[in-house]
């Protein structure tokens, strides 16, 4: 049975074609017993059909029709299991097609990531890219899973030597928390159930790891940051006079009688009440959607912000912004857009590319100003009006923007502001 | 050393945690009131059964002290079970929100669909229609379901808010990508949208929540004695529109329903539970999936993918 305290952990699953990033996912949920008969039932009907030896777990995350014919993922799938100390969400990615597009969108939500590295082949080029993606995403762990030890006779200095390339060049990025498991998807080695194969590996199972992984720490508790989604006004006799602003805490704490300050206007005042439907509590918390109450009367609507007078974010119309391009439109030069940035919505136009990263070699690029999909790069970005934000270094949630095609309503662009 | 290890207990580090069913809440929460925001005419599709049911909870709580902001709209097939058409009309004078039906009687009295012939037909598929003219009808902008990606596999590839076309259709290669909590929901006049607060919810999840919360459910979900058949591995109602095969039989058992559609193709199981408790307790070590036991998702492998690519809930 599950812990009534137990927290939900994000993860999201990257390697190439062959890495067994299936088998793994299909081994996780196998193996903590989240897979249930009829689609045991169905799976082994199947991996008979295909010709395959035993059960091929690699098919409990076959999706769409076009995905079964053709053997390939074309979206971003979500999948979840729960243990006695957890509920994981898996955004599971697919390997090749539109690769950055998916495993951005995998990454925007995740705690951590499961980078695959074939033991056979060491650190190739999407190993680099995976852990790039990682990084500019800021996702707070990242477990190398070296799969396949099974194929390498479970060989330690293999293992190591993996270990050395990858940390080669990660020391350049910014993930702070990298662990490293060697592991058989295929067999089952060192993911749920401890590897008698390798002795010499006195580290935790991946689910081990991912179970006890601290992520408490993972949202900013210091910056008080409140976008406005939404104004209550009931119109009933009771609460005729009740005016709260609704919506979900994007970082820090909030505390009754906190001095407040709103934002774009500037006007202060300080917090009546934080309301649920449950209660009145106290304080309250990063993610908690609530509504607040103010001592006094002023206006506010959606896309304004309420934070500590004490600790404000940045308020600017000129942004440098990372940019990931995921339409298959490309940019229009000093094109208009619409940006969303928590619960606000404002016109912006891309005045300048700085440069373009090259997500194989972590080079820059000054020259190449066209923008493709799957294209990252570094962008300046002006608004119309002031836009309220923190450096999504330091904060996801007010660091984070989307770009909207104002033509086709199509969301072409996922930002991270500098 | 590889690594440190931090295994320190979450608790004792810090206690500015959610657990997961506050986080799934409060996700849910900022779910709906971001429909709320940026559509005009949202509503709720409701079925009575437990996912539609949890959903409009969670309104309530999303909007109080105001009362929820949308119509709850059912798509009636005329194939119900009594006791889900009480539930709703009770729950909707509780509410004080307004109900707006589609009749899919309606819809093949006017020609706009035909009536399925042969042994097992069902209304199931016909409610596509009823649903999309009502959308149309009503000028809805959004409609919010009660699906969960953990339901069936076209379902794990949905998105928070889902776009459909002007012909209600999805098309699952062709989404908008969702990053962050930073959802789009701009569309064209015609084109609508579907919005899923507890995508990220499991059955398990729904059965911990009900039980905390203690929402009512109807009667349905708990053990009672019934006229049933044994059809398609499971127990099927008896009711006007069953038509008994010839080796079939009618027998009295103790069962209760996992889901609720339709009384002609919901099936039930054999159970004893009789609390919210025993349910919960019964639903974790249950070994056969929820749809396990609705027939029409076992017309083919991708019988969900194709109905939803239709405009299907």
């Amino acid at each position: 049975m599950q812990l009534d305290n137990s927290q939900i952990l994000r993860f999201t699953t990257a390697g190439s074609v062959d890495d067994g990033k299936s088998t793994l996912i299909g081994r996780l949920l196998y193996d903590s017993k989240s897979i249930f008969e009829d689609q045991l039932e169905a799976i082994e009907a199947t991996s008979k059909r295909k010709g395959h030896e035993g059960v091929d777990l690699a098919l409990f995350t076959d999706g769409l029709r076009d995905e079964r014919e053709q053997g390939i993922t074309i979206d971003v799938a979500y999948r979840y299991f729960t243990t006695p100390k957890r509920k994981f969400i898996i955004a599971d990615t697919p390997g090749h097609i539109q690769y950055t597009r998916n495993m951005v969108t995998g990454a925007s939500t995740a705690n951590a990531a499961i980078i695959l590295v074939d033991a056979r082949h060491g650190v190739i080029e999407q190993t680099r890219r995976h852990a790039f993606i990682a990084s500019l995403l800021q996702i707070p762990h990242v477990i190398v899973c070296v799969n396949k030890m099974d194929l390498v006779d479970f060989s330690e200095e293999v293992f190591n030597s993996i270990v050395r390339q990858f940390e080669a060049f990660s020391s350049k990025l910014a993930v702070k928390d990298i662990r490293f498991r060697p592991i058989s998807a295929l067999l089952g080695d060192n993911v749920v159930n401890r590897s008698e194969n390798m002795p010499w590996y006195e580290g935790a199972t991946l689910l081990h790891t991912l179970e006890n992984m601290h992520i408490s720490s993972d949202t900013n508790k210091i910056d008080a940051r409140f976008p406005v989604q939404t104004v209550l006004r009931p119109q009933s006799e009771e609460h005729r006079d009740y005016r709260g602003y609704a919506g979900r805490i994007a970082s820090g704490i909030f505390r009754k009688g906190d001095e407040v300050t709103v934002l774009p206007s500037g006007l202060t005042s300080t917090i009546k009440s934080i309301d649920t439907f449950d209660e009145s509590p106290g304080e309250a918390f990063a993610p908690m959607s609530v509504s607040i109450t103010l001592e006094d009367d002023i206006d506010i609507s959606r896309g304004d912000m309420i934070v500590r007078t004490n600790n404000k974010p940045r308020m600017e119309q000129e942004l440098d912004v990372m940019l990931c391009w995921l339409h298959a439109d490309p940019a229009r030069p000093r094109a208009k857009y619409t940006i969303r940035h928590t619960s606000n919505e404002q016109k912006a136009v891309i005045r300048d590319i700085v440069y373009k990263v090259d997500i194989n070699t972590f080079e820059r690029n000054e020259e190449d100003k066209d923008i493709a999909m799957n294209d990252i790069l570094k962008v300046k970005i002006r608004t119309t009006k002031p836009l309220m934000f923190d450096s999504y270094r330091g904060n996801r949630t007010t660091g984070s923007l989307i770009l909207i095609d104002e033509g086709t309503n199509e969301t072409v662009a996922a930002g991270m502001i500098v | 050393m590889l690594e440190k290890e931090l295994e320190l207990s979450e608790t004792a580090r810090n206690g500015y945690y959610l657990n997961y069913l506050d986080e799934l809440e409060s996700e849910a929460i900022y779910v709906l009131r971001e429909v709320w925001a940026q559509f005009q005419n949202p509503v709720i599709l409701f079925s009575g059964g437990k996912d539609s049911i949890v959903v409009t909870h969670l309104a309530r709580k999303a909007f109080y002290p105001s009362r929820i902001p949308f119509a709850l709209m059912h798509v009636d097939t005329g194939h119900n079970f009594p006791e889900t058409m009480e539930f709703r009309d009770r729950l909707i004078d509780e509410l004080g929100v307004r109900l707006i039906v589609g009749s899919v009687q309606e819809s093949i009295n006017n020609g706009r669909v035909a009536e399925e012939r042969g042994k097992n037909a069902t209304r199931n598929a016909l409610q596509i229609t009823t649903l999309l003219d009502a959308i149309e009808e009503h000028r809805i902008d959004c409609a919010i379901g009660g699906g969960r990606r953990d339901e069936e596999k076209a379902r794990a590839k949905e998105r928070f808010f889902s776009h459909r076309d002007d012909f209600g259709q999805w098309d699952p290669k062709n989404q908008r990508p969702e990053l962050w909590n930073l959802f789009n929901g701009k569309h064209y006049e015609g084109e609508h949208f579907r919005a899923f607060p507890i995508s990220n919810w499991t059955e398990m999840d729904v059965w911990n929540y009900i039980k905390r919360e203690g929402i009512n459910i109807p009667s349905l979900y708990f053990a009672h004695q019934r006229e049933v058949v044994w059809r398609n591995n499971s127990w099927i109602p008896n009711s006007e529109f069953l038509k008994l095969e010839e080796h079939e039989e009618i027998v009295s058992k103790r069962i209760r329903f996992r889901t609720l559609g339709d009384i002609t193709i919901t099936g039930g199981i054999e159970s004893e539970a009789d609390t919210v408790e025993k349910i919960a307790d019964e639903v974790s070590a249950m070994r056969q999936t929820e749809r396990g036991n609705r027939s029409d998702d076992k017309r083919s492998e991708t019988a969900m993918e194709d109905r939803k690519r239709q405009g299907y809930f």
